[in-house]
């Protein structure tokens, strides 16, 4: 297993053989307050890089999931689709969104470690 | 423009309020618990909401000013007995509205609550009706401050003796630390509760005495989530001054002495479309499944034609679900009736339900 990455859009995601699992980070839970809604992509489709992969929403607004990477989406977590109030009690965790197989392990290259996001996060938000 | 604060916002701050800006002030969206939190407190304990930012009028004036606030209010004010209140619209002559408020009627005049947003220029429509014959004072001196929720009766009646005695929308003056205060029993949330106007260098002890007996702060987002399962509307979203009262499913507001002789502004496009109908109405919507269908929302019928738009939708956190309100033509407004709604490219099925999603009983009076 590679150590956790995190993008911009404050995704985490962790690599396990060529198989990616992809979730919002803490931090987006907590810009976004109560999370009542999660739509997540079809099993079996492609996402793109930087492409939406889905859509959470809270009791105030519906903002867009998007993936790190490219890959094929191998599963989906449908416990937080069933249950949106999972992802705040457990973002980096047990509510993972989807999983993906990477077409190009390069792309995580271009991804921070948790000290430079939690340095992007606490800029960003301040 | 500087952004204004209320007499609150350093008890909000020290509360960790997130802030948001709300028609020029800076208010508390939510506080550390969350919204959903904030929402289930307020309807099994007693919930505070700072409403400082609403405009509080105070028109001065004897039964004149009362034959002239019916050439503008829908209202039989003439028989309102003196401290209760009543839900009416300031409207222009094609009865669009231009804003909701609630009216109280007090021994030397009548104090209007009117929405943040819009309190300036109503003071300005009002001052030129009424040709400024009478004393009008929007009060920037007065904090508003509600509570709601089950427990409100209990722990505002011990901080200030009597309130327990009024009944649902009515109201009186109460005396707090040897100053004066005005309570109304009325909210916006479908709770029982009230809601207290209270000079600005009160206002803080005030509600930290509130605190003290187990109310806590709720924001303006949890506000949204009570006032829509409750079927209350809100300024902006489904009304404004493309829609009437009777589109909006308020012709209860409307007294029925008035309907009968006119003479309010807007009373003949009133009278009018209650003859005719109104092309359009105010729904209650219940999508299926947990989508939430926001404000803008095309909605069409079962063969896919346009049939109107979602006004204000979220999800309710007492209902489990997501709820919606808007407007929609006439002959596809009857409960039950089988709808889609465009969410993201795609139409998702939904249904006319009935108004409020969510009831308890008031203290209900004789008014």
């Amino acid at each position: 297993m590679t150590e956790v990455k995190f993008s911009k859009e404050h995704e985490w995601i962790i690599l396990e053989g060529d198989v990616a699992t992809i979730g919002i980070t803490q931090h987006a839970t907590e810009m976004l307050g109560d999370i009542v809604f999660a739509e997540l992509p079809e099993k079996g489709s492609n996402v793109e890089k930087d492409g939406t992969a889905g859509v959470v929403e809270s009791t105030k607004a519906a903002s867009d999931v998007y993936t790190p990477v490219s890959g094929e989406v191998v599963d989906i977590n449908q416990a937080i689709v069933d249950d949106p109030a999972k992802i705040n009690e457990d973002p980096e965790g047990t509510a993972w969104f989807f999983k993906l197989k990477m077409k190009d392990i390069s792309e995580l290259n271009s991804l921070m470690n948790k000290e430079e996001y939690d340095k992007f996060a606490k800029e960003s938000s301040s | 423009m500087e952004i204004k604060k209320t007499s609150l916002n350093k008890l909000h701050q020290d509360s960790q309020a997130k802030f948001v800006e709300f028609a020029g002030y800076e208010m508390p969206i939510q506080y550390s618990k969350g919204v959903i939190e904030e929402h289930k407190f307020t309807r099994s304990h007693a919930g505070i909401f700072d409403v400082s930012h609403m405009g509080q009028l105070f028109i001065y004036g004897n039964e004149n000013l009362t034959s002239d606030l019916e050439k503008i209010f829908p209202l039989d004010l003439k028989n309102l007995q003196q401290n209760c209140s009543k839900y009416s619209f300031l409207m222009n002559e094609e009865a669009g509205i231009y804003d909701d408020l609630i009216i109280t009627k007090l021994e030397d005049g009548y104090l209007i609550i009117l929405n943040a947003a819009c309190k300036e220029k109503d003071f300005e429509i009002l001052s030129n009706i009424l040709s400024q014959k009478y004393k009008m004072e929007l009060s920037n001196d007065r904090a508003l401050v509600a509570i709601q929720g089950p427990k409100a009766v209990e722990i505002l009646n011990e901080t200030i003796n009597g309130v327990k005695n009024l009944t649902f929308m009515t109201g009186d003056w109460f005396d707090y630390n040897g100053r004066k205060l005005f309570v109304t029993r009325s909210g916006y949330t479908g709770e029982d509760g009230f809601e207290v106007s209270i000079l600005n260098d009160l206002a803080e002890e005030f509600t930290k005495s509130l605190i003290k007996k187990g109310a806590k702060l709720i924001g303006l987002g949890a506000r949204d989530t009570l006032r829509l399962e409750a079927g209350l509307c809100l300024y902006g979203h489904e009304l404004d001054l493309n829609k009437t009262p009777v589109e909006a499913n308020l012709r209860w507001a409307i007294s029925k002495e008035r309907l009968s002789n006119g003479g309010f502004v807007g009373s003949d496009k009133i009278i009018n479309q209650i003859k005719e109908g109104a092309k359009q109405i105010r729904v209650g919507i219940k999508p299926e499944g947990r989508l939430i269908a926001r404000e803008k929302t095309k909605i069409f019928n079962e063969t896919e034609l346009p049939i109107g738009e979602i006004t204000s939708g979220t999800f309710g956190p007492s209902i489990n679900g997501p709820i919606a309100m808007g407007y929609v033509d006439k002959e596809f407004s009857k409960i039950d009736t089988k709808i889609l709604l465009e969410v993201r490219g795609k139409k998702h099925p939904a249904n006319i339900c009935k108004l409020p999603f969510y009831k308890k009983s008031y203290v209900k009076g004789v008014n």
